[in-house]
C-alpha cells in the first residue's frame, strides 16, 4: 500500500502539490516512486521558467525507464530542489520530502481541479 | 497478464518472492525482486542467480554435424574439443544476424546450441532450411531444459556447496562438464555467463532446476531479474540481440569480427558480405559514448555531432550502476566512430555532450585458467 498523506493535492499523473501563500510545492507520490523503482536522475527546469498546467517540467530516470514530470498548475518556477541533482535517490526514500519545484501560482482556481488524497487513492493502485 | 505468455519452471518461485513480472521474448519473466541496483551490486560483489530457463537449447547430431555447424556459424568449430564452448553468430547471406549463440561441443558429432529465447522458432527454422544436403538431425529441446545462471565472484563457492564436486572449481572459462543427477538425468555445468563476472550456467530438468534455485537462495545467493541482467551485460560491453545485433546490424558493424573466422575451410553463410565490410569498412560502427551529464541516454535516442547533425542512434544506455556515470552503446556512421570523437545524445529537449569510448565500460573479471 502506498502512502497518501491527507492535506496534499494530487494530479492524475501522480504529482503531489502543497500550497502555501500562493506558492505550490510539487513532487511525485509514493505510488509513482515505487512504480519507477530506483531513481537515478531527476531533470528539472530553470528558475524563472513559466509553465502552464499540464506542461512537462522535467523527468525522472530510473535504472530501467524514464518518466516525464507534468506541472499540475500554471505559474512561474521560483525555486528548484538542487539537492536532487546529487541525491536523486531521496525521491524513493522520502517522496513527500523530495520536492522538485516551487511555482508561484498564476491562477489559484486551478487547484480545485486537483484530486484530494481520498480521490487519488482510487487511482494510485 | 497475457495468457499466451509462456512460464518457466521457476514461475511460482518468482511470484512467491514478490518479483515484478513482465513479458519478455514470449515468456512472463521476473524483471526485479529487491531492486535492480541491489541485485546488480550483489552480482558484482558476491553472487546472484538468474532464471534463464527461457533460453533455447537445440541439439545437433549426425555425421555431417561439424561441416554443417561450421557452415551456419561464424566462428570456427573445427578444432573444438568436447567440453569446450564457442560464442558466435548465425548470419544471413547479407551479413545480418539471425541470432548470436553458444555452441557446446558434446562429443565427436554432437553439439548443443544455446540460443536467444526470442529467436528459438526462427533459429530452428533457419537451421532446418540450411540443413538440406547435410546428414544431420536437429531437435528443439528448449522445453526439456531449465537453466539458471549463477554469477559473481562467490559463484564458485556457492556452486560447490550446491553440487559438491570440488573439481568444478577447475572448470575453465568457456568449458563445461556433465554431472548425473540422482534420478540419472543429466546436469550440464558451464563456466559462462552474461554479466562480466566469473560464473556458471547450470542446465537440468525443470524439477531439478527448481530444487537448485531454492537451495541457492537458502545459501544466501541473491535472486536477480532481467533488469540487472541487462545493466550487467551492458557495462561489460556484451551485445544483446535486438539492440546491438539484428538482421540489419552485422557482426562487423557491432565490432564482433573476432568471432567470425574469415577464410575457414568451407566458409560460412554471410562471409562474403562480411568480408567486404571488413575490408572496405562498415558504413556504421557500434561505439561506446560517455556523457558529461547524468542524464540517461536510452535506446533509439538520436546521436548528433556538436553541430547538430544526426549521425547515429543509441542502442542501449544507462546511468551505469558500477561506474556511476551515464554511458551508452550507439550505432554511428564510421567517420564519427574514432575513440575521442565528440558526439552528443539528444535526450528529450536537451542535447548532452559526450565522447566516444570503448564499449567495454567495466573491467571484466572472468576466471581464465
Amino acid at each position: 500500500m502506498s502512502n497518501i498523506p491527507d492535506g496534499l493535492l494530487f494530479s492524475e499523473s501522480h504529482e503531489w502539490v502543497s500550497v502555501y501563500d500562493g506558492v505550490a510545492t510539487i513532487g511525485v507520490s509514493d505510488f509513482a516512486q515505487a512504480e519507477m523503482g530506483d531513481i537515478t536522475y531527476v531533470e528539472l527546469p530553470s528558475e524563472g521558467d513559466v509553465l502552464a498546467a499540464g506542461d512537462e517540467f522535467g523527468a525522472l530516470e530510473s535504472v530501467k525507464a524514464s518518466s516525464e514530470l507534468y506541472c499540475p498548475v500554471s505559474g512561474t518556477v521560483i525555486e528548484v530542489n538542487e539537492a536532487l541533482e546529487s541525491s536523486p535517490e531521496i525521491v524513493n526514500s522520502d517522496p513527500y520530502g523530495a520536492w522538485m519545484i516551487k511555482v508561484r501560482l498564476s491562477d489559484e482556481s486551478e487547484l480545485s481541479s486537483l484530486l484530494s488524497a481520498g480521490a487519488y487513492a482510487e487511482i494510485a493502485r | 497478464m497475457d495468457a499466451s505468455l509462456k512460464k518457466t519452471c521457476l514461475y511460482d518461485e518468482h511470484l512467491a518472492l514478490g518479483a515484478r513480472m513482465s513479458p519478455f521474448a514470449g515468456f512472463e519473466m521476473p524483471i526485479q525482486y529487491s531492486g535492480i541496483i541491489a541485485e546488480h551490486n550483489a552480482v558484482r560483489t558476491a553472487c546472484g542467480v538468474f532464471d534463464v530457463s527461457h533460453m533455447g537449447e537445440i541439439t545437433l547430431a549426425g555425421e555431417d554435424a561439424l561441416a554443417f555447424i561450421n557452415r551456419v556459424f561464424t566462428n570456427d568449430v573445427s578444432g573444438l574439443a568436447p567440453g569446450r564452448i564457442l560464442y558466435g553468430m548465425m548470419c544471413l547471406p547479407s551479413g545480418g544476424v539471425v541470432d548470436d549463440l553458444l555452441v557446446y561441443k558434446e562429443f565427436a558429432d554432437g553439439y548443443l546450441l544455446v540460443v536467444n529465447a526470442a529467436n528459438i522458432e526462427k533459429d530452428f527454422d533457419w537451421l532446418n532450411r540450411c540443413a538440406e544436403g547435410f546428414k544431420v538431425s536437429l531437435s528443439n529441446d528448449s522445453d526439456a531444459w531449465g537453466q539458471i545462471a549463477l554469477q559473481g565472484p562467490a559463484s564458485e563457492d556457492r556452486l560447490v556447496s550446491l553440487l559438491g564436486h570440488e573439481e568444478l572449481r577447475e572448470l575453465g572459462f568457456y568449458t563445461f562438464t556433465n554431472l548425473a543427477a540422482e534420478d540419472g538425468s543429466r546436469i550440464i555445468v558451464s563456466r559462462t555467463g552474461y554479466t562480466g563476472e566469473d560464473g556458471f550456467e547450470i542446465y537440468a530438468a525443470p524439477g531439478l532446476i527448481k530444487l537448485f534455485w531454492k537451495k541457492l537462495l537458502e545459501d544466501g545467493v541473491v535472486p536477480c531479474g532481467l533488469g540487472c541482467r541487462d545493466t550487467l551485460r551492458f557495462e561489460a560491453g556484451l551485445p544483446l540481440y535486438g539492440d546491438e545485433l539484428s538482421e540489419s546490424i552485422t557482426p562487423v558493424e557491432a565490432g564482433l569480427s573476432m568471432f567470425c573466422k574469415f577464410g575457414k575451410a568451407g566458409g560460412f553463410i554471410g562471409e562474403e558480405a562480411l568480408e567486404a565490410q571488413r575490408l572496405e569498412g562498415a558504413p556504421r560502427k557500434l561505439v561506446g559514448i560517455e556523457l558529461a551529464s547524468n542524464a540517461v541516454p536510452r535506446a533509439t535516442y538520436p546521436v548528433e555531432t556538436p553541430e547538430g547533425v544526426q549521425v547515429g542512434v543509441v542502442t542501449t544506455g544507462y546511468h551505469s550502476i558500477s561506474l556511476d556515470k551515464s554511458i551508452c552503446m550507439a550505432l554511428v556512421s564510421r567517420e564519427y566512430s574514432a575513440l575521442g570523437t565528440s558526439l552528443c545524445v539528444r535526450i528529450r529537449k536537451g542535447v548532452h555532450e559526450g565522447v566516444v569510448t570503448g564499449k567495454k565500460f567495466y573491467k571484466t573479471n572472468y576466471k581464465k585458467k
